[in-house]
């Protein structure tokens, strides 16, 4: 009997000293969930999947969470939510809480423990502006036009309007959204001045010195509004590209894959007042979030049918089965039958596609500068201090090694915590072939033709 | 010749019974006719229109194709009620192994945490419409009640009533939603924000008709009843009480007729505007689906909006029916 408890005791004691030595395991136990009724909004894109399949496979409940998640109006009233607490959390553009921290907008101090995916936004015109443009794109063999196509193939397009008199309108979804610094950068990287913002003017409409004029509409309202002609393209996330090919209205021309490859898109924005008030709580929705996407990227997508399926439901996307799986499974249609392979179209988990990246919230407090949301120079340490304060690698730190010793996770999946610095190696892969390093952000906004340079205030 | 006679006799009172039957049947058949013919006439002029309607969304959807979402709406309402069953059996397992592990911890039963159904929806809606009228009612009708028996202060708040008359639930929904965000801050509420907007936003614009109505009402009681008050010498409440509210009750009903119209119509507006719950965010919520099936399920819930509508006037006529001392005074 008495030898049997000295064999559980130093078989107790082994085990803690195991867990403890263990190259980067988690010492202390996770604490219990300080709240655990939360409201989470999103909006409805296929790149909330996260939020849906950590609900739907009850990772959040095995956190001991009971979350409730809501589809919200518009990307304001989202943020507007977790400002005032009616949200708990959200799914977030990337430049949002960047933005809101630095106060272009409401002002409030927003963080990211989690960056939701890679990719995922199109860029799509009107028909009519397609005819036209589709003479001037190089063709392959088979007749069908050589991508990517660049916004040199729009210019003439552009240039006609401007001459008949008429504005070339534009759509995207928010000011600081991916979609407004994607379509800008395509815009002017094939020559069209997307304009200029200028907000300690008071103008915050971004369209001086714009040669095509971009304004906000709602992702879900985008192909409502091409149809009734309001705007001439514009530049969303799935499934709202793939609509306009399946309601036959508009041709997307490009995916931001192709703009910039792997680049960061949405993220899970909290207050820093919740994460300091419910650390525990904050922790253990990064732990569910990190399972998610461990899900939707599993075996090669091999989930993903499954998850296009949870997402058509009406209470999160809610579009159409066929046009989720269109872009979600790995392809993408442009041109209606011009079906060809995205396979990181979305990209959720691979790539560290989750980890908060310092310098991906450097690339777009880069774009802030060159397009005059910042009005003022500022110096490198300035970037990299407001990124460190928005971007929270240290809660996803915690939460990844927590599952990985309990072996939910792998650790290979994971940056090399111990070396990891947020900082991306430079990176060349863009439209223009521009080279971006986080490290020197004053450096890369000097770099482009057009934009705001060092020095340059409007 | 006799069982003749016996037949004759026992069938006599048959004829009359079925006379009786064919006369109710002929006038109910009257009364029926005609709402049949028309509501198959919509019917037809429907899927025939329908047909004929393309939307970027597919065709407009006919009666077959709402018919069909009727259907799937019930079925997701019933999985629904699984999931949520489910639901909370996972989590008194999950509570039973916390207090387990840590005797300290209160277990604590948390509300299902899924999407509302449509019958869900609609039950938000009903409650918050009548909410938010009765809410109207008991300010409205005293309220009408001091205005009609007084010339001064019908004069006083009149012009005050007649501006905020035809303002329109969309004007007011921004105020209010602020106004309720700024005032309303406890750890716990009680009821949801977006609740007390929506009933804030629907009192407001069904409070006038009621206390037109109502003042209408008082003012133009009989005088002869006034003045068997005066000869009593009725203390004025008892005054109101006896001769006021008897005297006016067709007039505040039909005020209050009109404001639960007003008060529905304005609730739908107010909760598509606002995303608060109800059946407006249904119907807005899939219009910013644009699948297939949104159309049909829009068409679903104009159908049951109208329908409501339709009940909620009904039950109000009913009951002014009933309370009603003057029953010829009352309208269709």
């Amino acid at each position: 009997m008495q030898s049997m408890n000295i064999v559980k005791r130093a078989l107790r004691m082994l085990l803690s000293v195991s867990l403890v030595l263990a190259p980067g395991a988690w010492a202390e136990k996770l604490g219990y969930p300080e709240k655990e009724e939360l409201t989470f909004g999103f909006i409805k894109l296929t790149d909330m999947a996260p939020i849906a399949i950590a609900y739907e496979n009850g990772y959040f409940e095995d956190e001991g969470l009971y979350v409730t998640i809501e589809a919200q109006a518009n990307w304001k009233v989202l943020l507007d939510g977790v400002i005032d607490g009616r949200l708990d959390g959200a799914h977030m553009l990337a430049g949002q809480p960047l933005a809101a921290t630095m106060g272009f907008g409401t002002k409030a101090h927003i963080i990211t423990p989690f960056s939701m995916d890679l990719n995922g936004n199109g860029i799509t015109v009107s028909n009519a502006v397609w005819d036209e443009m589709k003479p001037h794109i190089p063709k392959m063999a088979d007749g069908r036009p050589v991508h990517p196509i660049k916004a040199d193939y729009l210019k003439p397009v552009v240039e006609k309007y401007r001459d008949a008199g008429k504005p070339f309108n534009m759509g995207m979804v928010f000011p600081v959204s991916t979609h407004n610094y994607e379509l800008r950068y395509w815009l002017a990287a094939g020559g069209i001045h997307p304009g200029y913002y200028a907000p300690h003017k008071g103008d915050i409409s971004g369209q001086i010195e714009a040669e095509a004029l971009l304004s906000v509409t709602p992702p879900p309202q985008m192909p409502a509004t091409l149809e009734a002609g309001t705007i001439y393209g514009y530049c969303v996330g799935e499934p709202w590209n793939q609509q306009a090919v399946f309601k036959g209205i508009g041709v997307p021309v490009i995916t931001d894959y192709e703009i910039w490859k792997d680049n960061p898109e949405k993220v899970f924005g909290i207050t820093k007042e919740f994460s300091e008030k419910y650390p525990n709580t904050t922790v253990r929705i990064v732990r569910a979030l990190i399972r998610a996407a461990m899900w939707l990227d599993a075996n090669d997508n091999a989930n993903r049918p499954a998850a296009v399926k949870i997402l058509s439901q009406s209470n999160y996307v809610g579009a159409d089965y066929d046009v989720i799986a269109n872009s979600m499974t790995g392809t993408f249609e442009y041109e209606k039958g011009d079906k060809r392979p995205v396979p990181d179209f979305n990209v959720f988990f691979r790539y560290n596609a989750t980890y908060p990246y310092y310098s991906d919230a450097i690339w777009y407090l880069t774009q802030m500068r060159r397009w005059g949301q910042i009005a003022e120079d500022k110096p490198d340490t300035w970037y990299h201090d407001l990124a460190s304060s928005v971007y929270r690698p240290d809660i996803y730190t915690k939460a990844a090694q927590s599952l990985i010793a309990e072996k939910i996770a792998e650790a290979k999946d994971f940056p090399d915590f111990a070396k990891e610095d947020g900082y991306k190696p430079a990176q060349s892969e863009f439209i223009d072939g521009v080279v971006y390093d986080g490290r020197k952000p004053n450096a890369y906004i000097d770099s482009f033709k057009i934009g705001l340079k060092s020095g340059q205030t409007l | 010749m006799s069982t003749t006679t016996s037949m004759n006799e026992q069938a006599e009172p048959k004829v009359e019974w079925l006379d009786r039957v064919l006369a109710i049947s002929a006038t109910v058949g009257k009364r029926l006719a005609m709402p049949v013919v028309g509501f198959a006439a919509f019917l037809l002029l429907w899927s025939v229109a329908a047909q004929n309607i393309d939307t970027s969304l597919g065709k407009f959807p006919g009666p077959q194709a709402v018919w069909q979402q009727f259907g799937a709406l019930h079925a997701e309402h019933t999985r629904s009620r699984e999931k949520e069953a489910a639901f909370y059996e996972r989590q008194e397992k999950r509570n039973a192994a916390r207090v387990a592990e840590d005797p300290d911890y209160v277990p604590k039963i948390r509300a299902y945490t899924g999407k509302e159904t449509f019958v869900d929806q609609i039950g938000t809606s009903l409650v918050t419409v009548m909410s938010g009228f009765f809410l109207a009612a008991l300010l409205a009708i005293p309220l009408g009640i001091a205005i009609g028996l007084s010339r001064t202060l019908n004069d006083a708040v009149n012009p005050i009533v007649q501006l905020f008359k035809p303002v329109s639930p969309l004007a007011w929904l921004p105020l209010v939603t602020m106004v309720v965000s700024a005032l309303y801050v406890t750890p716990d509420p009680l009821v949801a924000k977006s609740f007390l907007v929506s009933m804030i936003t629907v009192t407001l614009c069904c409070i006038w008709p009621m206390v037109i109505n109502t003042s209408v009402g008082v003012a133009s009681i009989d005088k002869d009843l006034v003045n068997v008050s005066r000869v009593l010498r009725l203390p004025a409440l008892t005054h109101v009480k006896k001769i006021v509210l008897p005297a006016s009750v067709p007039m505040i009903f039909t005020g209050m007729r009109l404001s639960l119209g007003v008060a529905w119509m304005v609730l739908i507006a107010a909760e598509m505007l606002a995303q608060n719950p109800g059946l407006g965010k249904f119907v807005w919520d899939e219009f910013q689906n644009g699948s297939s099936d949104s159309l049909g399920r829009i068409m679903a819930a104009v159908l049951v909006i109208g329908f409501i509508g339709f009940l909620l006037d009904r039950g109000m006529l009913l009951i002014q029916r009933w309370v009603s001392w003057d029953k010829s005074s009352i309208a269709h």
